[in-house]
């Protein structure tokens, strides 16, 4: 593997600029900001490796739009009832796996610690992070994300993105 | 008016009616104990999962009868079995893996190996080394079988027995029950995937949360205001004739918005706000004939088998103590799904499942009261809606079928325990 060239430097960096600010909003409960990281056509899913290493797709969260991230946050803040908490996102360093034009690939490891009323933090969801970004533009923005989860066992509860 | 008003009128004479729950029951060690000996490894039947799980020879699944580990396998004849995954040598889990395909079952620790039945068939140095060692001259291999368990199919679901006693398992469902996995399991399924979920409250919460079509539109915002369930619809709750199992389903066509509005009034749950960016959630197709839009079947003890919109799914309880269980979905399809079918389903996932925009909900409202009830020696809950009395209800506002829950457990477990 010889030194990256400028391009390459500049995709990474924008990619895990991306993922940081991914993590930050859902972990500071901005997530009303939250959907505009997504291209309006975009796909989000969080699925088990339970079920993606066996190739079969059903995934905890499904969204097939930017429209349907945006439910999802107006449904956590009018409609469910869940137990209160907090996410903390702990992100490893972000590897392009692979480029076409202007769209990368790349992958992020990533643990959710969750905190909740009682105090206690644990370790509530960790995997890897399969995405799609598009850095054409100035802010570049998900086309697709996909958190791959290797707990499978969801403790009570999933209403926060991961 | 609000509901909670208009309940008031109704309750102002005390009535003798209704079940009373002593709240130990979820959380005292006894009562769970002794659930696992009289009802998991007592006179019922348990479910362990789908044919489809297991679909060729030599499939196995790994998973649990009440907190007791079993392995579910499909033998070369095509026969399902199930056989407690321990090792009839020392003990050891003969199955690590959660699923699988393997030809016989062979323990890592001595080699022990057992055919798909659970039967013993290879003892490794059972004759000795060089003249040394050796079983004794009397091991007799048919005496030392996994422990096999009464097992039964009823159209793709399998059910598991450790009582020699107990009803065929037909007959322990009952007509209700049979005839509703028979109108879901009508052709052959295809396993979507799993979901698993921890919830830290006893199980028996679980048991009440989904023979209670009460909470559904109050608990839930989104099954009411999108008109997916509400109380108000034409629905029903019935059950076998034992009272152990239940029935909830009801119509979403009978919706009325304007005179439901006014029935839920001011409700937390009936928010004509709250609209959907991308609708396509909710988009599904008519699948069944008789219109019914939603089925909560609540087989005792573990199994409910539901049809929301077009989500179809197993939930099976495995109990890790008196305050925490896991809730294993299984979803599935049809084997003739066309690919819209398919992504309908995988969309409507949304709904159902630890991260379903309705289902979500009721970890927490079993955690809530676990939380509430701990170190709670003599108090009882009171569940006295439509009527107090273990009834079928040819409407939605009922908590009869929780009643008939509990008749059948004070039968096989009864609400006092001997000291200990
Ligand atoms: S414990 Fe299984 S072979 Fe010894
Ligand atoms: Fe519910």
């Amino acid at each position: 593997m010889g030194l990256p060239t400028l391009e390459q430097m500049q995709f990474q960096h924008a990619a895990a600029q991306l993922n940081a600010l991914h993590a930050e909003l859902i972990d500071d409960d901005r997530l009303e900001e939250w959907p505009n990281l997504f291209e309006e056509k975009c796909q989000y899913s969080v699925i088990s490796a339970e079920n993606h290493n066996r190739s079969l797709n059903l995934a905890a969260v499904f969204c097939d739009s930017r429209g349907m991230l945006v439910d999802r946050i107006v449904s956590l803040r009018r409609a469910n009832i869940f137990p209160a908490h907090s996410y903390r996102h702990i992100l490893g360093p972000t590897r392009v796996k692979s480029t076409s034009g202007q769209i990368v690939t790349t992958q992020t490891n990533y643990v959710v610690l969750m905190t909740r009323n009682d105090g206690q933090t644990s370790i509530y969801n960790s995997g890897k992070y399969v995405d799609q970004i598009d850095v054409s533009g100035a802010g570049s923005r998900f086309l697709s994300k996909t958190a791959i989860f290797d707990t499978h066992l969801i403790d009570t509860m999933m209403v926060r993105p991961i | 008016m609000s509901i909670a008003q208009q309940q008031d009128t109704l309750d102002q004479a005390p009535s003798t009616a209704g079940c009373r729950v002593p709240y130990r029951v979820f959380t005292d060690r006894q009562y769970y104990d002794r659930e696992q000996e009289k009802i998991f490894k007592g006179d019922c039947w348990s479910f362990v999962g789908l044919e489809a799980e297991v679909p060729k020879a030599g499939d196995f699944k790994s998973t649990f009868v009440g907190e007791t580990p079993v392995i579910l396998t499909r033998d070369s004849d095509g026969s399902v079995h199930v056989v407690v995954n321990r090792c009839a040598h020392r003990g050891a889990l003969v199955c690590r893996e959660m699923r699988g395909n393997r030809s016989s079952l062979e323990c890592v620790y001595h080699q022990w190996a057992y055919d798909l039945k659970g039967n013993l068939i290879g003892v490794p140095f059972r004759r000795g080394l060089k003249g040394q060692g050796g079983m004794p001259g009397d091991f007799d291999m048919s005496q030392h079988n996994l422990r096999q368990l009464r097992t039964e199919s009823v159209n793709g679901l399998v059910f598991a027995s450790f009582s020699e006693t107990v009803e065929s398992c037909r007959d322990f469902l009952g007509p209700i029950v049979v005839e509703q996995i028979e109108r879901i399991m009508c052709k052959p399924v295809t396993v979507l995937g799993d979901q698993r979920q921890r919830i830290r409250g006893n199980w028996k919460l679980y048991a009440e949360n989904t023979r209670d079509p009460y909470h559904a539109s109050l608990l839930h915002l989104f099954h009411n205001t999108f008109g997916l369930y509400r109380s108000t619809q034409t629905g029903k709750a019935l059950m076998d004739a034992n009272k152990r199992h239940s029935l909830l389903y009801s119509i979403a066509a009978s919706n009325d918005d304007a005179a439901d509005k006014q029935a839920y009034g001011d409700s937390r749950t009936f928010d004509t706000e709250f609209k959907l960016q991308d609708m396509s959630l909710l988009k599904g197709r008519q699948e069944f004939a008789d219109n019914v839009t939603l089925v909560i079947l609540a087989v005792y003890p573990n199994l409910v088998l539901q049809q929301i919109q077009n989500t179809l799914a197993v939930r099976q309880t495995v109990t890790y103590g008196p305050d925490e269980f896991e809730l294993v979905w299984t979803h599935f399809g049809y084997q003739d799904d066309d690919e819209e079918m398919q992504a309908i389903r995988l969309k409507q996932a949304n709904l159902i499942g630890p991260a379903g925009l309705i289902s979500m909900e009721d970890g927490e409202a079993v955690e809530i009261v676990q939380n509430a009830i701990v170190g709670e020696a003599s108090a009882t809950s009171y569940i006295a809606m439509g009527g107090g009395r273990a009834e079928d209800a040819d409407h939605l506002v009922t908590e009869g079928a929780i009643i008939g829950f509990w008749d059948n457990y004070r039968e096989m477990v009864g609400f006092e325990v001997e000291p200990a």
